[in-house]
């Protein structure tokens, strides 16, 4: 794109989309790869529209413009004791609420309670035709229409421009106690990370870093419960606990991405946990780093530049450099052009290429 | 039944798998929602995947319309057959295909019972957490189509929050495959969009389930109040409080009295209202939060209070709530039940006015609902053998979900909009809302030929009659909620 228009309000970027043949919207651009565009399309940046329109922490939903900077909403929650539990990524780096759900990520919390697809209440969106849109709905359970909410998750603004949003949150748990739990190999995270995902612990996140020899483990619960769990947890091996601020500094770089090298791409891997031993193998072999996030239901990884992310195999979504946005998919089937068409009729919207 | 529609459908299934009689098509000419009833042309009751591939294929070459059916536990109508159609009985698929304990997944087939994945799953000390009141009897297949909830879904989410893949072959005869057995997915969630499509976009033919860890610990307390509003006020403390309980759920005087003649169920003396509250966890957090919901419900000033002591009068406290619905029925010949929703902290006020509304229209209404989601389930009593009484509660369910809409809620919490709802969507969404839905419906379905009348406004009216309930709910079998 070589035009960018900062529309102020709603109204201004329902004209906005309507203005060009061919329009694309983004948030912050902390993950470029996303929006990196023909030059013919008009950037369209919703950092203008930014504002909590409704919060009821007695209903534990809120609404939201799509370029309200994360960092402001998870400050303005936890006023309240509350959160979005699946730690939405690149909170400090300013991603916005609409770019999150554009491009569908969640952060280590996803494993307790789901990801932002779990959260998502309803949406307001600019269709290809320019049609102001409002489905799903502003209350905690809604059946009502067809799941557009939940379709857009991970849509890439390539289905619709993403105005204003609804979500779920929840009460914050009292506290959190983080813990080190060595491992020699992949194989015994593995292990690890599904004997965590099926106890009686209920652990918000089980993530192993880049190049670390150790799972760390995040519980959280109600005051004075955790070392009690953290004991059972640390019982058969070597493990210990992190100091409140070490724990603290840990997770806010693992959710900043603090790891990878800007020159590098960065990928969203879904991930089956058995999947991760060969895929820590193969990019160790390509010369890059794997976070393994959620138990090992996500992976993050870095490749040097210029690399294939294809070759490992697995479906990726590339969210830095210059790679295909998505690799190790199956073709599209025939659905994917006709919901296409039924939401862009003109072609407003470029591609998933 | 027309001789080539029959033919068409007799080369792929054998005589006896092809109802066509009128005796036989009885059974199958109505749902849980009674109040309608529409013969089919046929029933085709498959086997195997590829026979329902072949049957959707054949109905989309003779542009036949098919309505697909598990348990026919719907409450919106959403299985009733269309006129001039078949109906696609999956019953027979109900194999689970696959269950990955170390992967917390199940790989099933659309016509498995939903309680059934969870006795899958139980001695893997995991479950599925979707649990409709019918979950004994209606199948994974329904609760895909229809996004079901469920008592527990303020924690855990609706069904569309534990569905990870689908193959399913679409109106078009195309077969597609969605998600998989990942937790995570890349590109826009198909899985998503799918569930919840009330029939209108094809059939799911293998569905990949999440499954959880089961709770280790529970908290279960009953508690009985002079006034519904006592009982709300000591929803919204213990919302406030920042406890996240697994249920909160309400029963009003008249869902009170029917459960204890139906299932001699015990509650505190004199109350308008009982507020069930559950905890669960890991012992260590449960024994915490025990302290802090025992004390806020000692201050919300109840008759009285009873925690369950063991895991038999957890068991009796939820049987209670989940047959206060079929005992509902036991005090009228017929009913119908609502599920709209409203914001929680305005669930006094609904509850006051819904009682205004069923004074003024002279029908009795029961309340028995999701609290904690502000999910209402309010049962309007009536007997279809007066005139003009089934006229005068469809009237009453419709100022129930006008209301619901303008309190900032919604028409349906997890029943669906189906055949009954279908007048009240242009309440929720506006015209260009509406396209938009009849666009995503159209590329699925571009003839209509897949649950065609549901969902959206207008289209043919299916008869509208009957009295009494379901054969099966009078067998006890199945609930209505």
């Amino acid at each position: 794109m070589k035009t960018v228009v900062t529309p102020t309000s709603t109204a201004e970027l329902i004209e906005a989309v309507r203005s060009a043949p061919r329009v694309l919207a983004f948030g912050a651009g902390t993950k470029p790869r996303l929006s990196q565009v023909d030059d013919n399309v008009l950037g369209i940046s919703t950092v203008g529209l930014s504002s909590l329109l409704e919060y009821e922490p007695d209903e534990y939903t809120f609404t939201a413009l799509a370029g309200t900077p994360l960092r402001d909403l998870t400050a303005v929650l936890a006023e309240k004791r509350q959160y979005l539990p699946f730690d939405p990524p690149l909170a400090a780096a300013g991603a916005t609420l609409g770019g999150t759900v554009a491009a569908g990520l969640s952060g280590p919390g996803r494993l307790r309670y789901g990801g932002v697809r779990d959260f998502i209440l309803g949406i307001r969106f600019v269709d290809g035709s320019g049609r102001d849109l409002r489905l799903g709905g502003k209350v905690v359970k809604n059946a009502a229409g067809f799941d557009l909410p939940k379709f857009l998750v991970g849509s890439l603004g390539r289905l619709g421009v993403i105005t204003e949003l609804t979500f779920k949150v929840f009460p914050r748990p009292a506290s959190t106690l983080t813990l080190r739990l060595p491992v020699s190999d992949p194989e015994r995270a593995v292990t690890l990370f599904e004997a965590l995902g099926s106890g009686r612990w209920e652990v918000e996140a089980a993530d192993l870093p880049p190049s670390a020899d150790a799972v760390y483990v995040r519980l959280a619960g109600p005051e004075g419960t955790l070392p009690l769990i953290a004991r059972e947890l640390l019982a058969h091996g070597s493990g210990d606990t992190l100091e409140p601020s070490v724990a603290t500094t840990f997770w806010a770089n693992l959710q900043a991405q603090a790891w990878s090298a800007p020159g590098n791409s960065l990928h969203k891997i879904a991930l089956r946990p058995r999947e991760a031993p060969a895929l820590l193998q193969q990019v160790a072999a390509m010369g890059g780093q794997v976070h393994l996030s959620s138990a090992g239901c996500l992976a993050w990884v870095a490749l040097p530049a210029g690399s294939d992310a294809g070759r490992l195999g697995l479906q990726a979504l590339t969210l830095r450099g210059s790679g295909p946005l998505f690799s190790g998919r199956a073709a599209e089937p025939e659905i994917a052009r006709a919901i296409k068409f039924a939401l862009d009729p003109v072609d407003r919207f470029p591609g998933f290429a | 039944m027309p001789a080539d529609a029959l033919r068409r459908l007799s080369a792929i299934l054998p005589a006896d798998r092809l109802l066509w009689q009128p005796a036989h098509l009885a059974a199958y000419q109505s749902d849980a929602l009674t109040a309608f009833q529409s013969p089919p042309l046929a029933v085709a009751i498959p086997e195997t995947a590829d026979e329902v591939i072949a049957l959707v294929r054949a109905c989309h070459a003779g542009r036949l319309p098919f309505v697909a059916r598990g348990s026919g536990t719907s409450l919106s109508g959403g299985s009733l057959p269309v006129k001039g159609g078949i109906v696609i009985a999956l019953n027979r698929l109900n194999r689970i295909l696959r269950l990955d304990p170390a992967e917390r997944i199940a790989v099933v087939e659309p016509g498995v019972i939903n309680l059934a994945v969870t006795a899958a799953a139980a001695p893997h000390g995991l479950h599925y957490a979707p649990d409709p009141s019918s979950q004994s009897i209606c199948t994974i297949g329904g609760n895909v189509a229809f996004n079901s909830g469920g008592a527990h879904c303020l924690k855990y989410g609706m069904t569309s929050n534990h569905v990870l893949g689908l193959r399913a072959v679409l109106a078009t005869g195309e077969v597609v495959e969605f998600g998989g057995g990942r937790r995570e997915q890349i590109g826009p969630d198909w899985c998503g969009l799918f569930t919840g499509h009330e029939g209108l976009f094809g059939i799911a033919l293998e569905i990949t389930l999440q499954l959880l860890p089961r709770a280790e610990c529970f908290h279960t307390v009953l508690a009985g109040y002079r006034t519904l509003e006592q009982a709300g006020d000591a929803v919204s403390a213990i919302v406030a409080s920042g406890l996240l309980p697994g249920a909160i759920e309400i029963m009003d005087a008249l869902a009170l009295e029917a459960a204890k003649a139906a299932v001699h169920a015990d509650y505190p003396p004199h109350c308008e209202a009982v507020l069930i509250v559950e905890l669960e966890g890991p012992r260590e957090a449960v024994a915490a939060d025990r302290l802090r919901l025992d004390a806020l419900l000692a201050a919300s000033q109840p008759v009285e209070a009873r925690p369950a002591r063991n895991p038999a009068e957890r068991l009796a406290i939820w049987k209670g709530r989940k047959s206060a619905f079929s005992a509902v029925g036991r005090l009228s010949p017929d009913f119908i039940v609502q599920d709209g929703v409203v914001p929680r902290r305005r669930l006094g006020e609904a509850l006051r006015r819904i009682g205004k509304f069923s004074r003024e229209a002279g029908l009795r209404c029961a309340n028995v609902f999701h609290a904690g989601d502000g999910n209402l389930h309010p049962l309007i009593l009536y007997n279809g053998r007066n005139p003009g009484e089934l006229g005068r509660a469809e009237a009453l369910a419709g100022r129930i979900l006008r209301l619901c809409v303008d309190m900032g809620g919604s028409i349906t919490g997890e029943h669906g909009i189906g055949v009954e709802k279908r007048d009240y969507l242009p309440a929720m969404f506006s015209s260009d809302e509406i396209d938009c839905l009849r666009r995503i419906r159209a590329a699925f379905d571009p003839l209509g030929i897949a649950n065609p009348g549901k969902m959206f406004p207008g289209g043919e009216a299916p008869a509208l009659h009957a009295h009494g309930p379901h054969p099966l709910e009078r067998a006890g079998v199945i609930s209505r909620e």
